[in-house]
């Protein structure tokens, strides 16, 4: 099976020509197979968002390779292979809730009906029901981005590209959202990036995490997770789930030292 | 998002503008009584209540002159500058290159041109007032409706990016809807900017029966209380208008939160 996503030897530095330089990204390889679920974790600044931007074809390598489908990351944007959900909600201040969700439908020519009743079970799948005819300024941060979500998930795309998208959420609903993100990417067999900045998020959720380390954005670890499926509230207090907590903090730690 | 008013609640919520309108009435009452300050320096209230109620019939026939032109000339001046926009929003260089110009047309007074418009079309001509009130709605029409288009949160750019859209997608599906509350602001100024221009212009020479030339004659023979009731027509005018704006506005607009 051709893989999902190939990054070879991806370079970015932002700024030159007058303006001071940073190298958000340094001689990034990585593979992502069809079905894996990656999360990306590593200090703030280090490159993770625009690693994913990379991906989506929404920023140019300065230098290196973005395969995605096995074609070029512009012909995967141009085919719409990928649904993204970035760090801030950006919603339209002028559609309903349930109209934002629609969004994508609309661009993509869904008839009404249909993408009515799609945004619906979407937004019922982000516990947003009862929301619908709302405006996005009349939610909460956390549910801004819950809209978001649904509004990425609602045309099923084959890759999901979310940067730390439960950030704004609390504890347990969070977690309750991760439950709900692994049943929806076991059951539509979808490839996901996911950006965070909790390590028991990326362990619960990841078939494998790469870790990063900041100045210049490097990939320091990959980490694989090998607790078993179906993943539950008992995997969290597992003593594997643990272990791997520790091995994941263990490789950041380590790639911060480096960095002193 | 308000909820329908009773007439006792609606009463309610304007109970502190209605008492400062009516405390201002008594006051202008009984400060020109006291001080028996003579007609042609300020009149008061009931003496100008009795000139309006003399003289209805022809102020009301020379306020729908004036309202129309300035009506007719909002419309074209609004509706051009929102066609102009439109167009430059496609061109990046004929909009930097054209915005600057509009921008020092728009801070130079007008008005004052009004003596050439008449000129032009011949004072007693319509067309004379309504060119005026076409160039000075004109400019803060363009010059708000290019800055709704482009003045657009790069995040939601980026998203239809993502959605790999056209052009045209992002004009009807963002900066159309982003542009509106700015081009209602645009109408707000202009809606006092309309009659203003009108009355103004026929300061410089118009017919017989236009609120311009009615106030000015009247003051010219002495008629204060007449040339006052013109005053508080031309008024009620001005808040008629803005008032049927911002109703617009709120039918057409609701989820834009500043509605005030
Ligand atoms: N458009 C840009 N222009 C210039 N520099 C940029 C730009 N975008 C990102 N950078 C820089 O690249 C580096 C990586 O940024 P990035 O947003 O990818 O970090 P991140 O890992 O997502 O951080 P966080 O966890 O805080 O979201 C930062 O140093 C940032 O200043
Ligand atoms: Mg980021």
């Amino acid at each position: 099976m051709t893989p999902v996503v190939t990054l070879t030897n991806v370079n970015k530095v932002f700024g030159g020509g007058g303006r001071p330089q940073t190298v958000a990204l340094k001689d990034i390889n990585l593979q992502i197979e069809p079905r894996e679920f990656i999360s990306l974790i590593g200090p703030s600044g280090c490159g993770k968002s625009t690693l994913l931007r990379t991906i989506a074809d929404l920023v140019p390598p300065s230098s290196g390779e973005v395969v995605v489908n096995g074609k070029s990351a512009h012909q995967a944007r141009l085919n719409r292979e990928y649904g993204m959900v970035f760090q801030a909600p950006v919603l339209f201040e002028w559609r309903t809730v349930l109209h934002n969700v629609e969004l994508p439908l609309e661009i993509m020519g869904v008839p009404k009906k249909e993408r009515e009743q799609r945004a619906r079970e979407m937004l019922k799948l982000v516990e947003l029901q009862g929301f619908e005819r709302h405006y996005p300024w009349q939610l909460s941060g956390g549910m801004q981005q819950r809209v978001a979500i649904a509004r990425a998930l609602a045309f099923r795309p084959q890759l999901l590209l979310m940067d730390e998208p439960f950030g704004a959420l609390d504890e347990l609903t969070r977690e309750r959202m991760n439950a709900e993100l692994l049943r929806i990417w076991h059951e539509t067999k979808t490839t996901v990036v996911f950006v965070t900045h909790s390590i028991p998020e990326a362990v619960f959720l990841s078939t494998r995490v790469v870790v990063m380390s900041a100045r210049p954005g490097r990939i320091t670890a990959i980490i694989p997770i090998d607790l078993p499926y179906p993943r539950d509230v008992e995997t969290r207090e597992s003593p594997r789930f643990f272990e791997l907590v520790t091995e994941v903090r263990e490789a950041l730690r380590r790639g911060e030292e480096r960095m002193a | 998002m308000t909820m329908a008013q009773s007439p006792a609640q609606t009463l309610a919520r304007y109970a502190p503008q209605i008492t400062v309108f009516v405390a201002v009435v008594i006051a202008w009452e009984v400060i020109v009584r006291a001080l028996n300050i003579p007609r042609f320096l300020l009149p008061a209230p009931s003496v100008i209540v009795a000139a309006l109620i003399a003289t209805f019939g022809t102020v009301i026939e020379s306020a729908w002159y004036t309202l129309r032109n300035a009506l007719l000339g909002f419309l074209i001046g609004c509706g051009a500058g929102i066609a102009v926009a439109l167009a430059t929003a496609r061109w990046a260089t004929v909009r930097e290159g054209l915005l600057p110009v509009a921008i020092a047309v728009n801070s130079i007074p007008i008005i004052a041109f009004a003596p050439i418009t008449n000129n032009w079309f011949g004072s007693n001509n319509p067309l004379s007032k309504v060119a005026i009130v076409v160039l000075i709605t004109f400019f803060p029409t363009m010059i708000n409706t290019v800055r709704g288009l482009t003045l657009v949160e790069p995040a939601k750019l980026e998203l239809m990016r993502s959605y790999a859209v056209s052009e045209l997608v992002v004009l009807t599906k963002v900066r159309i809807p982003n542009a509106l509350p700015y081009v209602f602001n645009a109408f707000k100024v202009c809606s006092a900017l309309s009659l203003i221009g009108a009355i103004v212009a026929e300061y410089f020479g118009g017919p017989r029966k236009s609120l311009g030339v009615y106030i000015l004659q009247e003051a010219q023979l002495f008629r204060f209380d007449n040339a006052w009731a013109a005053i508080i027509i031309a008024s009620v005018l001005g808040i008629a208008f803005y008032l049927v704006v911002l109703a617009a506005e709120r039918k057409l607009i609701p989820w834009h939160v500043s509605v005030d």
